[in-house]
């Protein structure tokens, strides 16, 4: 009975998480540890070799993620960690690179980079935490705020078309665009399992409470409150168009699995056009000579 | 270490600057760049994605600066050398990297062939106006290397010192080209790669138990590792302690910065590099660095002409900036004309390590061409002892 | 050392033998913030907020109903502090919940 009970006496996730720098900073009810926990569980069933599992975040409050991971990981400059990654992927192929950040952080001033990847197919694993706001900084309106929320800088009402992340990801050329929420956390972590196992550019969205700085200044309760609008409002619709996919304010919210299509990725087309033209002068798959 | 012959173009070769940084890139044992089209420096980068595939390397035309000089960072962890080369414009959105890579400690080479500016300036010409954004231009306090090449033969050992420069020390190092050494076909003798020292990466041989990645060595660099080593390190560019970790405290920030800067201060006169011609018995020294060195050259040697007895102290490595140097000659110059084609930078620091020993003057120039050596003479005169220029 | 889990409130108290035991929970009240995620999203209901505080000023749920707990571990999945998961018992007789480790930050 002690040896059993010493077995189960850790938590699952404890191994992925740097417990010594625990508790994290994010608030309660902030949905970004849900998305972390989920993700460890998606580790642990995808058996992969994590000495071989780097984690890659930008700057802000899911920009965070790295430095709990216990794995090798890279906080970043803001919006910069896609390029970051890239040049991990390409020097070491062997890697499988995961990049976990906010909607400010991607698609806000990182969104160049995010449609630039999504276009060569990169083999990232792209995971945005969606809490509709710039939280770290004080609740600002984000590219994703929806039209009439609140923000510090929106006082009166957000005014700017939000994107439609599904639809940007899939246009510029992800093969693998997924939405979920925080609350969907058996979905999500198989989405994360999907995209671990998926070769090229695969984009997560996760709507996420910010309870502290996006619900509080639009009246819509704690981080549970939020939770609960997930999931009475979400509708699981795979395959739906992703110009189908924009969201309103406190509005439906279509989640699932959205594209799932084969595409070469960037060092299968790299290897394969130097191969062609140089032939025996190509001095091998551009990745694997990089390294020291 | 010697320098891996696949990337080394033995020979002597007719070649122009930005040619000769790419042969001195890809002789260091880089291959990784990362880039954004930008005048005049794409040169470098267009012959390496044509000579990288060839000898195991690859180029990567990014989708920005910011993009460029991160990706190699992330190539740099993954265990490439890697550089990024750019101009100007390019520099400017560069500067949060290089703020990142001096916090982070990651090696790699940033070159900026330098054109006429602000803003868009001059595309096509010269100018050397980024020499202090070079030193000052990411925020907060950090240390940097600069080399500053004047001519083809210098692009190619200069970019190959950076490499190693950065290696042994663990910062970002820069080469400060500018549009004329970028553009100017000379000759370049490239020797043999058993005649090369490289400086490999300076890995840890500790077990992961043992090792802390930011815990500085004895000369106060850290040894480093690779992602996928197992290590499982956390890189950040917040302030961190030795563990890697975000640390936000007056006292991790004293430590971490003074050591970042120490680091390079206390080898600046190992780092620093001069190149002296007639300075022995000179009394006007003229300090000029890259093309305006060739120039006031022509300057020192009609003063010399005419009796005048100046000299000419190029700076080849500007940061750390060669005070000891300066210090020994203002204790005897009696004046110091600094030559430069912008509005007073090098002369700043010129200034400032001379402390009033002697008169430094400006003779400035604000790019698009280089200095007439009529200019440069003038200012030598103007400095000399009246007997001398009457003769 | 709050990486251990403790000791879930009401471990050790008498089960009811007509019903199977099918799970335990573990929950690390010092790390807990109080979001109330496992409570809401328990599927048997079988958590609530404890009236004490823990360290951090937050109330950390208990089981209020051990023989309730499936060890469908979804309070383990939601919980955005690591502060709880559950465990599945698998081919035990009735009654015989592992002994929990020792309670360490967990409300009394």
């Amino acid at each position: 009975m002690t040896a059993r009970t010493d077995a189960v006496a850790a938590n699952p996730v404890e191994a992925f998480l740097r417990s010594d720098r625990m508790p994290h900073i994010w608030c309660p009810g902030c949905g970004i540890g849900t998305t972390v926990n989920c993700f460890a569980r998606a580790l642990l069933q995808a058996k992969l070799n994590l000495d071989r599992v780097v984690v890659v975040s930008g700057i802000g409050c899911t920009g965070r993620v790295a430095g709990y991971l216990e794995l090798d990981s890279f906080h970043t400059t803001h919006g910069r960690a896609i390029p970051f990654a890239t040049g991990l992927k390409l020097a070491n192929p062997e890697l499988t690179v995961v990049v976990y950040s906010g909607d400010g952080d991607l698609v806000g001033i990182g969104g160049n980079h995010f449609i630039h990847a999504a276009r060569r197919n990169v083999d990232l694993k792209v995971i945005c935490v969606n809490n509709f706001t710039y939280g770290m900084t004080g609740g600002q309106v984000a590219p994703t705020t929806p039209l009439g929320a609140l923000s510090t800088t929106t006082p009166y009402g957000c005014f700017e078309q939000p994107f439609n992340l599904p639809q940007l990801a899939e246009s510029s050329g992800a093969v693998y665009v997924a939405r979920w929420t925080s609350y969907h956390v058996r979905q999500l972590t198989h989405a994360f399992g999907e995209a671990l196992r998926k070769k090229g550019f695969s984009f997560i969205e996760i709507l996420s409470p910010c309870p502290t700085l996006y619900e509080r200044r639009n009246r819509l309760g704690d981080g549970l409150e939020m939770m609960k609008y997930f999931k009475e409002q979400s509708l699981v619709r795979h395959g739906a168009p992703t110009k189908e996919l924009g969201l309103t304010f406190q509005g439906p919210i279509a989640v699932g699995k959205f594209v799932d299509r084969e595409r070469p990725t960037f060092l299968e087309t790299l290897n394969q056009q130097l191969a062609r033209t140089l032939e025996a002068q190509y001095a091998g798959c551009a990745g694997e000579h990089v390294r020291d | 270490m010697k320098a891996d012959p696949a990337g080394v173009l033995t020979g002597t070769h007719f070649l122009d600057g930005d040619q000769a940084c790419c042969e001195g890139a890809l002789a260091a044992g880089c291959r990784f760049a990362a880039g954004y089209p930008i005048t005049p420096s794409t040169e470098i980068v267009e012959r390496f994605a044509q000579r990288a595939p060839q000898v195991g390397g690859m180029f990567i035309q990014m989708e920005d600066e910011l993009a460029a000089s991160i990706a190699i960072q992330g190539a740099v962890w993954a265990g490439a050398k890697a550089f990024t080369v750019t101009s100007g414009p390019g520099f400017s959105l560069m500067m949060e990297h290089i703020g990142f890579a001096a916090m982070t400690e990651t090696p790699c080479v940033v070159v900026d062939v330098q054109r006429g500016g602000p803003s868009t300036g001059l595309p096509t010409l010269p100018g050397q106006g980024d020499i202090m954004q070079a030193r000052w231009g990411s925020h907060g306090d950090y240390e940097i290397i600069a080399l500053v090449p004047s001519s083809p033969q210098e692009c190619f050992e200069l970019t190959l010192d950076a490499f190693n420069l950065a290696e042994r020390y663990r910062v970002p190092a820069l080469v400060l080209m500018d549009e004329c050494v970028g553009h100017m076909t000379e000759k370049v003798v490239i020797p043999p790669a058993q005649e090369i020292e490289i400086v490999p990466r300076r890995y840890t041989a500790r077990p992961p138990a043992d090792y802390q990645p930011f815990e500085p060595g004895p000369d106060g660099v850290p040894e480093m590792v690779r992602a996928g080593d197992g290590y499982r390190i956390h890189v950040t560019g917040m302030t961190h302690d030795q563990r890697g970790y975000p640390e936000v405290s007056a006292e991790a920030q004293q430590r971490l910065v003074e050591r970042l800067v120490a680091k390079i201060r206390g080898h600046a006169e190992r780092i620093a590099r001069v190149e002296e011609t007639w300075t022995q018995d000179a009394d006007i020294i003229v300090v000029a660095y890259g093309i305006t060195a060739r120039v006031a050259l022509r300057g020192v040697e009609m003063a010399r002409e005419r009796g005048v007895a100046a000299g000419l102290l190029r700076p080849v490595v500007v940061w750390p900036f060669p005070e000891k140097r300066v210090r020994e000659l203002a204790a005897r110059a009696r004046a110091f004309v600094v030559v430069e084609m912008n509005y007073g930078q090098v002369a700043l620091e010129v200034e400032r390590v001379v402390a009033g020993r002697a008169p430094t003057v400006l003779v400035p120039h604000a790019g698009g061409t280089v200095h007439p050596p009529e200019e440069i003479l003038a200012a030598i005169l103007a400095q000399a002892p009246a007997r001398e220029v009457a003769r | 050392m709050d990486a251990e889990p403790t000791a879930p409130p009401g471990a050790g108290q008498p089960v009811e033998k007509t019903r199977r035991v099918r799970g335990v929970v573990y929950i690390n009240g010092l790390r807990c913030k109080g979001c109330g995620f496992c409570i809401a999203f328990c599927p048997p209901k079988v958590l609530e907020f404890s009236s004490e505080f823990n360290p951090l000023g937050y109330h950390p749920p208990h089981l209020v109903r051990p023989e309730g707990c499936t060890g469908c571990d979804l309070c383990g999945l939601y919980c955005p502090d690591f502060a709880i998961y559950a465990v599945m018992i698998k081919n035990e007789p009735e009654d015989t919940r592992p002994p929990a480790p020792p309670a360490e930050g967990a409300p009394p």
